[in-house]
């Protein structure tokens, strides 16, 4: 402290006079320091909303897509052509589908079967995943073949694009992906109510896609799920009972304290060597499949250990050694003992240091790149040894892509993925407050 | 606690029979970020038309990445389909046969062109390699001698460039695209700039004097980019006058927010590139393990379908997206020798 008191010399005798023991100096400091502090907060909250901004205010469109609700007509023309489904059910799996949206969307615009280039830029408006919509339309319904349906097929992730504003529409005609032409059928088609924004379930449950209109991160998120299970299950059983054998069981020696020094050590390496480690062992020498969840969860339970152990121990310290006599005074075992009082006393630390170690093992993308993770991966992964992402993985993957329509993907992706935390950080402060003991 | 030690136990096993039990029924791929815009549209599609098939695994991960763990063995552990932004070089291949893979079947799937291109606010740039020489080399002849570049402005260099800083964004050497615009452009514009002689006569090592040439300025006008283009289409968003380089498919997809410079008075098309008149330009690959086809499903399917003129044809989704399609005759040939099964 530099402003201690310094001791006057006092007359004994005689009324003393007001010693100055530095009263004001002592408050401004305080004073100062408070402002330090709420600047210290000011500052971290103003960045937080920053980013919270600039994520939301570009994540936000992701959630609604546009789509544009028409008649539909089930030609069997062009569907079944021969009258083959009957004898070969693969007939309908392999039928031109984006023809009879297109044809559909062109007698709307009043364009002629026969105007090819305007055929073209018609099918310009319409997703290519439509193939796959009215397929399953087809395949759960055969019986619709024939007949006209009203059907919302999805956009073109340019019109999307488009149609929030998203682009803009004052540069050169030949300056942007969607014609003067398509403008003004979308004008048209808009005004009909036709073309029109839903809500975009689709962002939660499909898979990856080269087509921005028909991607989600319904992947990603099993396979987040999945690793996140799979850490859990690991790692808390296993990081705990690390800590109470080091805590409480092991004997203080040099050993020991080695093992104590290379944990802190491992809790500081960089995540991509556990991900090297994985390669090297789960897939090169266990044989394990390149791209699953399996492998990646086992490669973050590595990586979140360490935490765990750590704030385990520190958990576990700070139980009052007055419980421990307590219990070993009233004739409990020491088994007992740290089962039965130490371990349920240390519990919020030691939720608070998984949730944290899992938060951080969610967020990470480094340690999968080598183990094939980051990847496209279309197809649900079933059980944990299919290929597939993780949330991180497929917003770094969003954030590359040329598509303008992916930008608000990735910042929706991320909106998604702070939600995912903050359920899991929820989660966190429920069960704390449910293991909290004050003394 | 039970039911935690139960999925304990439970995921213990199944880790330890997951070898043996693991049959792979989908294809992985991995490598150049270039040809994975390319590889997804083709997984997908794939996946579509064959639904007995899984859609393909693709992973990123630059050319050199992929080329690596392609070459790392044979087996279902390993990956079947390599992307790839130039073609394999001969210690890779060595690496991959001293690995066991003893065949590896080469597919060129078209052309990729890489424009030079400035924010949209900007009048039209015309570039010739000469000039980008000059302006980002380390070491620039001046009145006959090798100096440290000197020049600040990119007006100071050639009258009718603009009137502006130096700076551009160039891809870091990880990506295959600094490979050809070394190549194409700064080995180019070295020798138009009379620059060899002089080197030459500085060092005699003749691999030296060839890395003099294509050695880019560090004092912060050339900023090497490591990540994807969307970086560099950020950096140009911050420094208006900055010069970046991209894919053509990129550029195809962002023309509202970039002007695109002429290099050697040619506009950067499909078409221009595709009859070579546009001099940045290079091909696309990929490698196939001869040993996994019949192994894994799909494989066959998908090479077949990847190489067939509605994926690469002049008029595919992927040309749509900025590929620019071999002639009738390449792509003819590129299927024939995937039939026959020529390996390198």
């Amino acid at each position: 402290m530099t402003d201690a008191i310094t001791p006057a010399a006092i007359p004994a005798s005689a009324a003393p006079p007001r010693r100055d023991i530095g009263i004001k100096r002592r408050y401004a400091a305080e004073r100062r320091f408070r402002a330090y502090g709420i600047a210290a907060i000011s500052f971290g909250l103003l960045f937080l909303f920053l980013l919270l901004w600039s994520v939301v205010s570009k994540g936000y469109t992701a959630f609604q897509q546009t789509t544009i609700t028409i008649p539909v007509e089930f030609s069997e023309q062009i569907i079944d052509p021969d009258n083959e489904r009957q004898t070969d059910p693969r007939k309908l799996m392999t039928a031109n589908y984006p023809n009879v949206a297109r044809n559909a969307l062109a007698k709307v615009l009043g364009v002629s079967t026969d105007d090819r280039a305007a055929l073209r830029e018609v099918n310009g408006l319409i997703s290519d995943s439509i193939r796959t919509q009215l397929r399953d339309m087809v395949i759960a319904n055969p019986a619709i073949i024939g007949t006209t349906q009203t059907v919302s097929l999805l956009a073109h992730g340019n019109v999307d694009s488009i149609f929030k504003g998203q682009v803009d529409l004052t540069v050169g005609e030949q300056n942007r992906r969607i014609s003067d032409r398509q403008v003004g059928w979308m004008n048209e088609l808009s005004a009909s109510g036709a073309l029109a924004k839903q809500f975009n379930a689709g962002i939660f449950v499909n898979g990856a896609s080269s087509r921005p209109e028909a991607a989600g991160v319904g992947v990603a998120l099993i396979g987040s799920f999945y690793m996140m299970l799979i850490v859990l299950v690991l790692a808390l059983p296993i990081g705990v009972a690390a800590s109470i054998y080091l805590e409480e069981f092991a004997p203080k020696n040099r050993f020991t304290d080695l093992i104590e020094v290379n944990i802190n050590n491992l809790a500081a390496v960089p995540s991509i060597v556990y991900g090297l480690l994985g390669l090297a062992v789960f897939i090169n020498f266990m044989g394990l499949p390149r791209s699953a969840s399996l492998v990646g969860g086992l490669v973050l339970t590595l990586m979140t250990l360490p935490t765990i152990i750590i704030a385990t121990r520190a958990a576990l310290k700070a139980v009052p050694p007055s419980i421990r006599a307590a219990a070993l005074g009233l004739g409990a075992s020491k088994m007992q003992t740290i089962f039965h009082h130490v371990l349920p006393l240390a519990m919020p630390g030691i939720l608070t240091g998984t949730i944290i170690g899992l938060a951080h093992a969610l967020g990470e993308t480094a340690p999968l790149l080598l183990i094939g993770m980051v990847a496209f991966v279309a197809n649900y992964p079933t059980t944990p040894l299919d290929p597939s992402t993780a949330l991180p993985v497929q917003i770094y993957m969003w954030a590359n892509e040329a598509e303008r329509a992916f930008v608000e993907r990735t910042s929706g992706a991320i909106i998604i993925l702070l939600l995912f935390l903050l359920v899991m950080n929820v989660g966190a402060i429920l069960l704390r407050r449910r293991f909290e003991r004050r003394w | 606690m039970n039911i935690v030690k139960l999925s304990a136990a439970a995921l213990v096993a199944s880790v330890a029979f997951a070898g043996a039990a693991a049959a792979r029924d989908q294809v992985q791929i991995a490598g150049s970020s270039t040809v994975l815009p390319y590889a997804k549209i083709v997984a997908e599609t794939f996946s579509e038309t064959f639904p007995d098939f899984k859609a393909p695994v693709v992973e990123s991960g630059g050319t050199g990445g992929g080329l690596k763990s392609f070459c790392s063995g044979v087996g279902e552990g390993t990956i079947d389909i390599a992307n790839a932004s130039r073609a394999i070089k001969a210690d890779e291949l060595a690496a991959c046969k001293a690995a066991g893979v003893a065949d590896v079947q080469e597919v060129k799937i078209g052309y990729d062109g890489i424009v030079f291109a400035t924010d949209a606010s900007n009048g039209d740039m015309k570039i010739e390699p000469k000039d980008l020489y000059t302006a980002l080399a380390a070491e620039v002849v001046v009145d006959g001698k090798l100096v440290a570049n000197p020049y600040k402005n990119w007006s100071e260099i050639n009258p009718t460039l603009p009137n502006g800083p130096i700076a551009a964004y160039i891809p870091g050497s990880k990506h295959g695209t600094r490979e050809v615009f070394e190549e194409k452009i700064m080995a180019e514009g070295c020798k138009e700039a009379g620059a060899p002689e002089v080197i030459k006569a500085a060092i005699t090592d003749a691999k030296q004097a060839a890395a003099k040439c294509v050695a880019v300025r560090k004092d912060g006008a050339a900023v090497d980019i490591d990540g994807d283009y969307t970086e560099t289409l950020a950096r140009i968003a911050a420094n208006k006058t900055g010069l970046g380089v991209f894919g053509l498919a990129f550029y195809e997809n962002n023309k509202d927010k970039l002007k695109v410079a002429t290099v050697s008075e040619v506009v950067p098309t499909t078409e221009t590139i595709a009859n070579g008149e546009y001099p940045v330009s290079r091909p696309l690959f990929f490698y196939v393990k001869k040993a996994h086809l019949g192994v894994i499903p799909g494989l066959k399917e998908y090479v077949e379908f990847f190489l067939s003129d509605d994926m690469v044809g002049p008029d595919s989704p992927l040309a749509e997206y900025g590929l620019v399609a071999a002639p009738e005759d390449q792509r003819e040939a590129a299927r024939a020798a995937f039939e026959a099964g020529t390996t390198m």
